[in-house]
């Protein structure tokens, strides 16, 4: 079970991630890091099945990129986002859909902080708050042990203390 | 397989495409349509014998769709071995690859002894788990592309550029029953590459059906300064353990270590052996 959550503030985004890496029931890893970098001030959180979450995804991230190499200029996180829900929405309906949840989480120059909450649906919902799976601890039967957490304002992407909560 | 392509060696092989199944009729091939693998832009293999041998690097997004509407529902004639205990961790020393040698097919022992780890090139072995017969035959396309780099561009391919080449190649096949779980234990490296797409690099992976009882082992005791023998002891009793829990896995131990001078394999041991040793202590021990 995996856990996303993204808080928007007034001139920042906060995300957090788990760190399992598990193949059924055994944790393979257990220091995984489900971010990925779109641009220096984008951040894509990104969780479901095995494959196809760092397929997607590295997609979505080389596109972004490519999308600068040619114009000169970054997406906005808004426009990312858009693009992202268009290729989930594209295969949706074909025979190979991808089943992934995701966040992302960036700083426009000119709108500020955005947080964009996105199923394997494809739905897509701009959110000051938004989480994928359960976050509990204690009361739930698999509790996650750590977090990697990310802050994005401004001057970018800054790494957060780990997060480690409860006994290992 | 690398030779014939450089010398664009044209072979006419008797029978269908592969892959099919045992007990398929070979004149309908599963597979022919929905794959087409080429490398873009490269001289590669040859077009004119059947095999679709070439590969095509990302059009990730080709996959044969709901296996039930293209397949034909096939029988197997037997059911497919699967359990195994393969392992691989990195220590100060390099990194040891440990495996059982026991091939199963449902409650049968098919081969009691196979050969789980197999060398790609000489720094580079990889330990093999999920179906045996998926697994040789990838360990094998593997090695032909990772030698056709090495002929093409004059260098050898990254251990981490040779699991996402692998994880490439496997992608068209998630969802198919191809079922091949890869450990690519390089000097300074452990990579896990499985066809559901999975590919993560770590210090310690342990897969098969007998992986709980060797991670138990591997958890408690692995450190990193750990010398060449005591990794050798520890990766031996890892498979012990679980060969002596887990039903599908058994008969003898591999072992490999790999280090920057190379690889170099152990004499294949029988877990036999070493159960009447452990009897014998426990004997000794419940007596005193």
């Amino acid at each position: 079970m995996e856990y996303l959550i993204g808080i928007q503030g007034p001139d920042f985004v906060l995300v957090a991630a788990d760190n399992v890496a598990a193949s059924s029931i055994i944790q393979m890893k257990h220091d995984y890091d489900k971010m990925f970098k779109l641009s220096e001030k984008i951040l894509l959180l990104c969780v479901g099945e095995a494959g196809d979450t760092v397929q997607f995804a590295e997609y979505i991230q080389k596109n972004v990129q490519l999308y600068k190499m040619r114009n000169g200029y970054e997406l906005s996180p808004s426009a990312a986002a858009n693009f992202t829900r268009k290729n989930l929405a594209d295969y949706l309906r074909s025979r190979t859909p991808y089943h992934v949840n995701l966040l992302l989480a960036g700083y426009d120059d000119a709108d500020g902080p955005g947080l964009f909450y996105m199923d394997y649906l494809s739905s897509l919902a701009k959110a000051p708050f938004a989480a994928h799976g359960y976050g509990l601890n204690k009361r739930f039967i698999l509790n996650l042990h750590s977090f990697n957490v990310r802050l994005i304002d401004k001057d970018g992407i800054h790494d957060m203390e780990k997060l480690t909560v409860g006994a290992k | 397989m690398a030779l014939e392509d450089i010398c664009n060696f044209k072979d006419k092989p008797t029978h269908k495409t592969f892959p099919f199944y045992a007990s398929e009729d070979t004149s309908v091939s599963v597979f022919t349509e929905a794959f087409n693998f080429k490398w873009r832009g490269e001289m590669t293999s040859k077009k004119a014998s059947d095999v679709p041998l070439e590969f095509h690097v990302p059009s990730l997004f080709k996959r044969p769709s709901s296996r039930a509407s293209h397949s034909v529902s096939v029988r197997r004639p037997f059911p497919l071995s699967h359990g195994t205990t393969t392992l691989g961790f990195i220590f100060q020393g390099g990194v040891i690859a440990a495996a059982d040698t026991r091939a199963s097919a449902g409650g049968l022992v098919a081969c009691p002894a196979v050969h789980k780890i197999t060398p790609i090139h000489s720094h580079l072995v990889v330990t093999s788990s999920g179906s045996g017969a998926d697994c040789m035959l990838w360990e094998r396309i593997l090695t032909r592309e990772i030698r056709l780099y090495q002929l093409r561009h004059k260098r050898r391919l990254s251990i981490s550029g040779t699991a996402k080449l692998l994880s490439l190649m496997l992608h068209p096949f998630k969802g198919t029953d191809v079922c091949v779980a890869l450990t690519l234990c390089g000097w300074d490296k452990l990579i896990y590459v499985c066809s559901d797409g999975a590919r993560l690099q770590g210090d310690i992976f342990s897969v098969g059906s007998g992986s709980p009882y060797a991670y138990g082992v591997l958890d408690r005791s692995l450190s990193w300064s750990l010398n060449k023998e005591e990794a050798i002891l520890l990766a031996r009793e890892a498979v012990f353990r679980a060969t002596h829990r887990d039903a599908y896995s058994g008969n003898n131990v591999d072992l490999f270590h790999v280090t920057a001078e190379g690889w170099r394999q152990r004499q294949r041991e029988d877990l036999k052996e070493e159960y009447y040793r452990d009897m014998e202590k426990r004997g000794k021990k419940m007596d005193n």
